[in-house]
């Protein structure tokens, strides 16, 4: 056979691959901006519409803070992991990387990390304008780090379930449906340690909510590590 | 090259594939017809590693699926009707992107041989959401090219494209088969594949009914052939 190129065949690094999708995301995105845009979007109108709709005394802000903020996140970040494996499946390009001979698990943990940098970045434009809009400092260290680590646990556990619901009819509806029961731990501990944060409460009683944050992130990684493969292929 | 013994492909209750037989030495071109719903596509997709079988044995390239997958996957090209391309990513990147996800070396150097192949040098720096579908499908043959595969799958590759897209992509199928590769390839337009493949096989009713080189077909004899494998 006439050998077209004197190519090698190593299949490509794990850590390459997981480079190369979380690449492939970024520069997609910042060209189109169709996810972050949307994201964004919906993100301040929801803390518009609560900024409009409740009138809040100085005091019940600290206590409803967490609740409008992961609320929002919540719903924010299910339009981003529909439409990040939406552009995936829409022109075949999951196949394109299926395909492609790396391990099922270094995909999921691309996508999952674009996902994560998503919501990050949506997070990152949001807590100012929450800050302005409700008078409340949120640049608290501690409250940015329940916000990687709930982001994180959102972002392991939509990867996978959104990867499901793509592949289905009724996606835009399913994956709703199928991540908030699964993922009610994750939120309600990020919410109590966000509201201890901003209370200033002793850290003795922020710390459980931040191991189950931990525990959950750590489980959900480890359950999608496992199972994408199966996922995925038919 | 690639060998398929009582290939079975269940979806629930629903059975695809029926005991289906299919080996194909290095370097033939074979032309899979049948008609819609025969499980073409099926075939093709767990002959890429894509879908796994339900009962049977699939090997392609020495290797067996789905247990070596990775190796199938490192010595095998696939083009389907869609593209499978980003179109947010210029033609250069498209191609750079799963260049690197196949760890291919210098691959700058085979982004730039591949592009020049399938005759896109000039556009390599256009994003391929302002390609024409024949452009699309012509990079898409160079995305399955690009790790110079051993075997290529093309799933209907004609689909949507014009007469001088067709003929053009023509030209380039005969390319990737003349290089020794070994192609299969499904299609509707039975003109078509008449001139490309070297073995036409019928797929009906989830077995393979029948198969005839093209020695034996004689000229302009293949609507026979296949009218008469499904009859049959």
């Amino acid at each position: 056979m006439e050998k077209l190129a004197g190519i090698n065949r190593p299949s490509a690094t794990y850590l390459k691959a997981i480079g190369s999708i979380v690449w492939k995301d970024l520069v997609t995105e910042l060209r189109s901006r169709e996810l972050i845009s949307a994201m964004l979007v919906f993100a301040l109108l929801v803390i518009l519409i609560f900024n409009f709709a409740i009138e809040l005394q100085p005091d019940l802000r600290i206590t409803i803070t967490p609740g409008v903020l992961w609320v929002t996140f919540a719903f924010a970040g299910t339009l981003g992991l529909n439409r990040s494996m939406a552009v995936e499946k829409d022109h075949g390009c999951l196949d394109g990387i299926l395909l492609a001979p790396v391990d099922r698990s270094a995909i999921y943990f691309g996508k999952a990390i674009s996902n994560l940098a998503f919501m990050l970045i949506v997070a990152i434009i949001v807590l100012p304008v929450y800050s302005i809009l409700y008078n409340i400092s949120l640049f608290n260290p501690g409250l940015l780090l329940v916000v990687l680590l709930g982001s994180t646990g959102y972002a392991a556990i939509g990867t996978l379930l959104s990867s499901m619901a793509v592949q289905t009819r009724t996606r835009d509806v399913l994956l709703p449906v199928l991540l908030f029961p699964v993922i009610v731990p994750v939120l309600l501990a990020a919410v109590k340690a966000s509201g201890g944060y901003l209370q200033n409460l002793p850290m003795n009683e922020i710390w459980p909510w931040l191991n189950i944050l931990i525990a959950y992130d750590v489980i959900f990684t480890a359950i999608s590590f496992m199972v994408f493969e199966f996922v995925v292929e038919e | 090259m690639i060998k398929v013994h009582k290939l079975i492909k269940r979806f629930g209750s629903k059975t695809v594939l029926r005991g289906l037989d299919f080996d194909v030495q290095a370097g033939e071109f074979v032309a899979l017809l049948g008609p819609n719903g025969a499980g073409k596509t099926t075939f093709l997709r767990i002959l890429a590693s894509l879908s796994r079988p339900t009962l049977g044995t699939v090997q392609v390239a020495g290797y067996s699926l789905p247990g070596q997958a990775g190796l199938v996957r490192a010595r095998l090209g696939v083009v389907t009707h869609m593209p499978l391309l980003y179109g947010e990513l210029s033609a250069e990147e498209n191609l750079q992107f799963y260049g690197r996800l196949y760890g291919i070396m210098e691959l700058n150097r085979r982004v730039q041989e591949v592009l020049g192949l399938v005759g896109l040098t000039l556009r390599r720096r256009d994003l391929v959401r302002t390609f024409s579908r024949g452009m699309q499908q012509r990079l898409a043959i160079g995305r399955a090219i690009l790790h110079d595969p051993e075997v290529v799958l093309f799933d209907e590759p004609h689909t949507g494209l014009d007469q001088d897209a067709c003929d053009m992509l023509d030209a380039l199928l005969r390319d990737v088969a003349g290089r020794g590769r070994t192609v299969v390839m499904t299609s509707h337009d039975l003109a078509r594949v008449e001139d490309l493949a070297t073995r036409f096989d019928v797929l009906s009713r989830g077995v393979i009914s029948a198969s005839i080189r093209r020695p034996d077909l004689g000229k302009n004899n293949l609507l026979d052939f296949y009218r008469q494998s499904l009859a049959g």
